[in-house]
């Protein structure tokens, strides 16, 4: 008898809108707290303090318009955010300032989010969408894996700008794609009920390794966890799934949103048993859960006890 | 006259007179050393005809005189490498049948002394080495030139009975060699070595007699020792038959000469030890076809009249009938009677379910031998007696027996029709069914008939392997996730559901939208408990609306959702009154009927059972209704596995009163009790015209019938539970003789209610007639009746009335 599904740690609530996309910053020392940044469909950012489950800053530069991308550089000192005014701000959080201080205008108006890499100690590159470029996200390093919206992933050598593999892996448009470069396998969701993980081989070829079938079509956002055991996935039918990453055996339906789920994040915490889901939501809702992150010893202590005489 | 014959009997009264009379040992060993003479193998033997004439007419009678003449100091006159040589011998190598008589003669006439000991220990090694063959060896030997047969019957009955005479004789102190499960085996292998100097004087052209052995056999097996000797008999034959023609011969006449009032058994132990039909075949060979008496065992007696054997005995006996061209006319005509049997009415509702699993099996292995030609000379016959048999399985009550003729009908439908669509029943398939359709088939491939421990065993070990493989993948998996439940993972339904119920009403009466219909169903019952005052105003129109509900489109588990959705309109405002005049009235479909029965054993039971405040909790499951579903949610199981874990870690050194207080509260069925009893019991003898309980609706009847007995049941501490039970009586004594066994088990179960319900001050005093008339009944019932859950009920009912008595006496008024 499996047992049931876990509940929510904790919800937070208040935003007031959609929210659209999440970022954990939980590498903090001591005193810093652990962080959650929010972007919702108001245009405003939310700067979450997770030990007091507050808000502790919202931060609006887009105009009202949604916010579908944020990712924190350089610490906490710096945000990047990405809006569907078509600008990527970068803002300076340092010593409580919240400024915009420089802003670049993407071509795109589409949904896509960006992406970036850390190059070196203060060097960042980062992938913007083009025209009619969707979901991007760097593989090794002069790489970059990009989604689009006739359902094909594409392998970009960015030294040369040229197409290395292109993988028709969808019917629908990919929503969303992460890739694990321990592995070289990847995983992407499109608007279809099918998750499709596919790898990369030694000659830089894409190729389909596993699909997997849905109950309910749509996927919004997909999540590796950092130590590469589970995947989430983000439904359109209000669940969260999460899937061991090694096989992509289903192993739990997080149901506790009542809209469409928008999106899902990993946290960074450096201690693995802290490490926190969250999940953003069309019904103004992030939930935090706690999952599959007791260590392995104690729990074969739990099956030791589930044993039959 | 010859004088020489006069000389030999001389000689040896002579001795004999010695022996008895002489005390001095060399005397004694002169006159044996003589007479051993005559039985040659010395080198000074007699002349042949003198050994002859000895062997014939004198040797008994001087074994006789050498055994009364024993006694401990007369043995010891003779040293004892005399007493082996010269005493031991004359057994030993005599004639051995003559030998066989005279020591059980003696064993059976003798008391308890040191003489019978002696006598003993020489029958004993007169076994040991093979005395035995050499009697049947020398009695087959005879009987080529026509023995005795008063003598051989003597013989036979000493062979045969050697374990009970020396049982008898020597009480606890028996030795091992004659306990009947050493002895068979012993004899089978003796029997096999006189086959064998049988088959070799064969070889030489010599003719030989069996009918010795054959009627050694059969009146073991007759004897109820079949077991032991033919497990060590056929296996042998099979294995010396499997090259040898003439060994073949041997077998086919071994078991043809066996007399006709044996062969049954010898039969039915060869059916069941043989380990296929082609080695059956070998060792019966066409038995069936020569012999009338093995023909109707094997056709009527073991197929149409037991119905004990294993499967793979069926499958033994048809497959010997199907693999000779000689036999085959015998298979089609065992399949017409097994048809004929399958298909007749009153078979199917007076003979065991067992029997008739029997039957559908050896139809199925039947089927499956025959070929192409045979059925389509046939076809028009199977088809005929397929419709009929399988219109009155379809007409029984019990589930088991419908699905018995399904499959049957189903599978002799799939070789009538070679192309072109054949039956196709829906029911669910279980181990049953299975193994039914396995037989179809395993024509070719036949099972082995394997020993029952052994089987078992296998399949212990089975369990045992697959439980540490599943261990071993909870250990060793690669990823050491593990799932949670996600059974929660259904279709996202976009439908906004309804919130009000009179909103229910009208989409359930008039929507076309499937969706908003599906959702509607689903919410229903939540909605109507949680708005009891609500559903007061509008409950008639919501229950008649639910009865004459239909399903429009598929909908998982329909017919549960309409159920407790009636029920809990049944709680929540008195609608048992139109329930109950609805189920006697015109225009209902059976299952509407039956419907309503459910319904009100439902709501009986809840309105029954106290709710602490008005809750409604989760239905029990292990409630006696005939609930299709059990209600039980995921999370009540978890918690219960995570108490019995907490109870198994936890030591308790003290164990104090137990605190939980039982919910209690008013039980709201007492005044209820009536309305749901009466109006049901009243007209079940009125037919209608779309409706006739006493006719062919018994299905129903049999649901009536368990429906009062539920009612009854949680009628218990109310008023009106004596009458109730009064009426339930009356009710059950007229149809008690009901011929279908569905009903009989509801009624028996109605009997069970009445007991358990019943004041019994008011069962006895009030009711006294119907309590002894009843009670008579149910003894006949638990004798007589076919079906063995009637007869297993009636010992129920029977058991409770004895206990009600016991009390009553026991508690003086």
């Amino acid at each position: 008898m499996a047992l049931p599904p876990p509940d929510p740690q904790f919800v937070l609530r208040g935003t007031s809108a959609e929210v659209h996309t999440l970022h954990f910053y939980c590498g903090g020392q001591e005193p810093d707290y652990p962080i959650l940044f929010s972007g919702s469909s108001n245009g405003l950012i939310h700067v979450w303090n997770l030990k007091t489950r507050r808000v502790d800053t919202i931060l609006d530069g887009h105009g009202g318009k949604s916010v579908y991308w944020v990712e924190a550089i350089n610490g906490r000192d710096r945000l990047l955010s990405q809006g569907s005014n078509q600008q990527i701000c970068l803002w300076d959080l340092a010593e409580g300032r919240n400024t915009v201080t420089d802003s670049v205008f993407t071509e795109n108006v589409g949904f896509c989010k960006s992406s970036l890499l850390k190059v070196a100690q203060g060097h960042w590159l980062m992938a913007m969408p083009g025209k009619d470029l969707d979901e991007p996200d760097f593989g090794s390093c002069p790489f970059l894996l990009a989604g689009y919206e006739d359902g094909s992933v594409i392998l970009w050598n960015l030294s040369g700008g040229k197409i290395l593999s292109r993988l028709g892996c969808h019917q629908e448009p990919v929503m969303s794609l992460d890739f694990d470069s321990e592995k070289k396998k990847g995983v992407s969701g499109s608007s279809e009920e099918v998750l499709t993980v596919w790898s990369l081989d030694e000659q830089q070829n894409l190729k389909v390794q596993k699909t997997h079938k849905l109950v309910n079509a749509g996927i919004a956002d997909v999540a590796i966890r950092q130590d590469k055991k589970i995947l989430a996935t983000a439904g359109w039918d209000h669940r969260i799934r999460i899937f061991g990453w090694k096989k992509l055996k289903p192993l739990a339906i997080l149901n506790y949103h009542t809209a469409t789920v928008h999106c899902v994040s990993f946290s960074d915490h450096s201690r693995p048993s802290e490490r926190l889901l969250a999940a953003g939501s069309k019904d103004h809702r992030i939930s935090i859960w706690s999952i599959y992150n007791q260590t392995s010893g104690a729990l074969h202590c739990s099956l030791e006890t589930r044993k039959p005489d | 006259m010859d004088p020489e014959p006069f000389e030999v009997g001389h000689v040896v009264r002579e001795a004999i007179n010695i022996l008895s009379s002489s005390r001095n040992g060399v005397q004694i060993s002169e006159a044996l050393g003589t007479i051993k003479c005559y039985l040659g193998g010395t080198e000074n033997q007699a002349p042949l005809k003198e050994r002859e004439e000895f062997t014939r007419v004198h040797f008994s009678a001087f074994l006789r005189g050498l055994v009364s003449n024993l006694s401990p100091d007369w043995i010891e006159l003779l040293t004892s490498d005399q007493q082996k040589e010269l005493w031991d011998s004359f057994f030993l190598e005599g004639p051995a049948d003559q030998v066989f008589l005279v020591l059980l003669d003696s064993i059976i006439s003798m008391g308890p002394s040191f003489c019978l000991m002696k006598v003993i220990s020489i029958l004993e090694q007169f076994l040991q080495t093979g005395g035995m063959s050499a009697l049947m060896w020398e009695v087959c030997h005879q009987q080529a030139q026509a023995g005795l047969p008063t003598f051989q019957e003597t013989l036979l009955n000493k062979v045969v009975c050697l374990p009970d005479h020396l049982c008898n004789k020597l009480q606890g102190n028996n030795l091992p060699i004659f306990f009947p499960q050493n002895y068979f085996p012993l004899l089978a292998t003796e029997i096999i070595q006189v086959l064998q100097r049988i088959s070799d004087s064969l070889r030489d052209g010599l003719d030989c007699s069996i009918s010795f052995v054959s009627q050694v056999l059969g009146k073991v097996c007759m004897h109820g020792r079949r077991e032991e000797i033919l497990k060590v008999l056929v296996p042998r034959l099979m294995d010396l038959t499997k090259v040898d023609c003439i060994w073949q011969r041997i077998c086919w006449r071994l078991v043809e000469c066996v007399p006709d009032r044996w062969i049954e058994a010898v039969v039915c132990g060869f059916v069941q030890k043989a380990p296929g039909a082609d080695v059956l075949s070998r060792l019966l060979g066409n038995l069936v076809v020569k012999n009338k008496k093995a023909q109707f065992v094997v056709t009527q007696k073991l197929l149409l009249q037991q119905y004990s054997y294993a499967t793979a005995v069926l499958q033994n006996l048809l497959g010997y009938l199907a693999l000779d061209s000689l036999r085959r006319y015998l298979l089609i005509k065992v399949l017409k009677e097994l048809l004929e049997t399958w298909g007749s009415s009153s078979a199917v509702k007076h003979s065991p379910v067992e029997q008739q699993l029997y039957v559908s099996k050896a139809i199925l292995i039947c089927l499956s031998h025959l070929k192409e030609p045979e059925i389509e000379s046939n076809g028009q016959e199977l088809l005929t007696s397929m419709m009929g048999g399988m219109k009155c399985h379809l007409d029984s009550n019990l589930p088991r027996v419908r699905r018995l003729g399904m499959i049957v009908a189903e599978s002799i439908s799939s070789r009538i029709t070679t192309d072109g669509p054949c039956l196709k029943f829906q029911y669910e398939d279980d181990d049953e069914t299975r193994e039914l359709k396995s037989l179809q088939q395993t024509a070719l491939l036949q099972l082995p008939v394997t020993d029952l421990p052994n089987h078992e065993g296998g399949e212990g070990d089975m369990v045992k392997s697959t439980w540490t493989n599943s261990c071993l993948r909870f250990f060793h998996s690669d990823d050491d996730l593990i799932p949670y439940d996600m059974s929660e993972d259904k279709e996202l339904k976009k439908m906004k559901v309804p919130v009000y119920i009179r909103d229910c009403i009208e989409v359930l009466t008039g929507s076309e939208d499937m969706d908003k219909w599906e959702a509607t169903m689903k919410v229903l019952e939540s909605l109507i408990r949680r708005n009891s005052a609500t559903t007061r105003e509008v409950s008639m129109e919501l229950a008649k609306v639910l009865l004459h509900l239909e399903e429009k489109t598929y909908i998982e588990g329909f017919v549960e959702l309409r159920k407790r959705a009636l029920v809990a309109v049944t709680i929540t405002d008195a609608v048992v009154q139109y329930l109950t005049s609805q189920f006697y009235s015109l225009n209902y479909s059976l299952c509407q009927r039956m419907d309503i029965l459910d319904v009100l054993a439902l709501a009986a039971q809840e309105l029954s059972q106290p709710q602490a405040s008005g809750k409604n909790k989760p239905r029990s499951t292990q409630s006696p209704c005939i609930q299709t579903v059990p209600g039980s949610d995921s999370s009540q199981n978890w918690r219960r596995i995570v108490d019995e874990r907490i109870k198994s870690k936890t030591r308790r050194l003290a164990k104090g009163q137990s605190l939980v207080e039982p919910a209690c509260g008013p039980n709201k069925f007492s005044s209820l009790a009536g309305h749901f009893f009466f109006p049901l019991i009243q007209n079940f003898d009125r037919p209608l015209v779309t409706f006739d309980l006493l006719g062919d609706d018994h299905l129903v009847l049999g649901r009536l019938a368990h429906t009062l007995a539920i009612l009854m049941y949680f009628a218990i501490h109310t008023v009106a539970a004596a009458a109730m039970g009064k009426s339930l009586l009356e009710f059950v004594w007229a149809l008690r003789f009901h011929t279908d066994s569905y009903v009989r088990q509801g009624l028996l179960s109605a009997v069970s209610s009445i007991l358990l319900s019943v004041p019994s001050e008011r069962l006895l005093e009030d009711m006294t007639d119907e309590f002894l008339e009843t009670q008579s009944w149910l003894a006949d019932v638990a004798e007589k009746d076919p079906d063995g859950d009637c007869r297993r009920l009636a010992w129920q009912n029977l058991l409770l009335m004895e206990n009600l008595l016991k009390k009553l006496r026991s508690v003086p008024s």
